[in-house]
Order: structure tokens, then sequence, then C-alpha cells
């Protein structure tokens, strides 16, 4: 099952040299994804399914979709109406598209069973949740700390709120 | 196929996806791609942490990538943030017409 491996690595790294080399940054956004689900498949193949789980949960499924919603908020106005014409032409998916179809085939021959298709021992998520409370527990203290200042930051620099000296 | 060689050929990986996203971050000079870019060198951190705790059967490995995880999510939201602060006041994402801070 190696071969999943080096062909999910290749998916993960063409999408992101595809994604910082687009004009459009919906469409960078789109290459970004490909390039996140398939480090998920590599992470899958190497016997970390959490990790794996969680790389589409948060990044792709949190992360991205952040920068989308700051893209369309970024676009509005009559040119965003334009663009909308050309968004989603075929020929702008069709990569993308091409690129998840390998990452569902690789998922294909993982759940048909031929093969377990993880290489060594995987590690499930009661070892990582054994050492994240053991161990580690004043990381996810430190953890969340940091994550409660990104909260308190975000919400004060979206509010609007003048910062002193600045905005005129 | 031994799990060293395994090790290698992922951290290789790793490396080549950290340098495509450093490449963006100093090509690009709109700051979305390049706070995109800074994420995917982020992932690529977090992607060698777990390789390398996979090679020694470690859970520790997929522990540091969701701290990873957690710093990537708080930076981008802060990030996010002062972009939007950005476009609002020069109307523009151009990471040079923002080069010079005025207090």
């Amino acid at each position: 099952m190696i071969a999943l491996f080096y062909l999910a690595s290749a998916v993960a790294l063409v999408a992101a040299a595809m994604a910082i080399s687009r004009r459009n940054a919906f469409h960078a956004l789109l290459y970004v994804v490909v390039s996140l689900l398939a480090v998920a498949v590599v992470f899958f193949t190497i016997g970390a399914p959490f990790a794996g789980a969680l790389e589409i949960i948060v990044y792709a499924g949190a992360i991205i979709v952040l920068f989308v919603f700051v893209v369309m908020m970024l676009n509005l106005g009559p040119s965003a109406v334009r663009d909308e014409y050309g968004f989603l032409t075929p020929a702008m998916w069709i990569v993308p598209g091409g690129l998840a179809a390998i990452l569902l085939a690789e998922l294909v021959v993982i759940i048909s069973g031929t093969g377990d298709g993880v290489t060594g021992a995987a590690i499930g998520p009661r070892e990582v949740g054994l050492a994240l409370f053991g161990p580690y527990v004043v990381a996810v203290e430190v953890a969340s700390f940091l994550l409660l200042a990104g909260l308190v930051g975000a919400a004060y620099l979206g509010s609007g709120a003048r910062i002193s000296g600045g905005d005129r | 196929m031994s799990a060293g060689v395994l090790l290698g050929h992922g951290l290789a990986v790793a490396s080549i996806l950290f340098v495509i996203g450093l490449i963006g971050v100093l090509v690009r000079r709109n700051l979305l791609f390049q706070l995109l870019s800074i994420e995917i060198m982020l992932n690529a951190a977090g992607m060698a942490f777990v390789i390398a705790g996979a090679r020694w059967g470690q859970a520790d490995g997929q522990v540091m990538f969701i701290f990873i995880l957690v710093m990537a999510a708080a930076e981008v939201a802060v990030g996010l943030a002062l972009l939007l602060r950005v476009s609002r006041r020069v109307r523009d994402l151009d990471g040079d017409a923002v080069s010079a801070m005025r207090g």
C-alpha cells in the first residue's frame, strides 16, 4: 500500500504548487482544499487516522471556510456580479476535480479491502487522547489560552472599533 | 519498504510542501495569498510531526499536530480580522500598500 502514500503525496505537492500560482483567490482556495485532503490521505496511509480526520474537519472544514467567507466579503460590488459568470468555468474546476478524483480512487481502494491501507502500526484516537490529557495536559490548557486570545483579538479587530491614533 | 525509508520520503514531502508555502509568502504580494501560504507552511510542519510520530509508533507526533492545528486556527482568525481591517482602510490587499505605518 506504499503506492497510495506516494500518489497522495504527489497530489498534495501539485495542488499546493497550483494554489500559490493562481490569480483568483477562490481558485487558489479550491486547490488548497485538495492539498489538505491529500495530506489527510497521507496521514491515513501512514497510520494516523485521527490526525487525518482532524486535518479534514479543522483545516479543510473550518480554516479554509473562514478564508472563503473573507474572500466573499472582500468581493462585494458590481464587479463581483460580473466575475460570477466566469467563476467556475469547467477549465477552472476540472484540474482540482481530477486531483480529488485520484484521492477518491485511493479511498475506494482502501475501503474495498485489498489490504488494510496502512503501512506499519496505526495509532488510533485512544492513544492520542491518553497522551493529550496525560503528560500534555498543561499544554492543552495553554492551547486553550491561545484560542481565547485569538477569539478576543479577532472579535476586537473585526468589530470596527476605533484603534487609537488609527482610522481617519 | 522499511519504515526508515518511509520516514525519509515523508519528511522530504513535508519539506517540499514547506518550501512551496515559503515561495508563496515571498513571491505573492497579495495579503490573502500570503496568509494562505502560511497555512500551507504550518500544514507541512504538522505533517513532519505526524510522520515522525508514525515512524516510532508514538502518539506524541499527533499530539503536536493538534497543537499546531490550534495555533493555525488562532493565527488565521486574527490574521483574517487584520486583513479585513486593512482592506477597509486602504481599499487594497497589496502588502506593499501598507508597508508605511504611521502610528
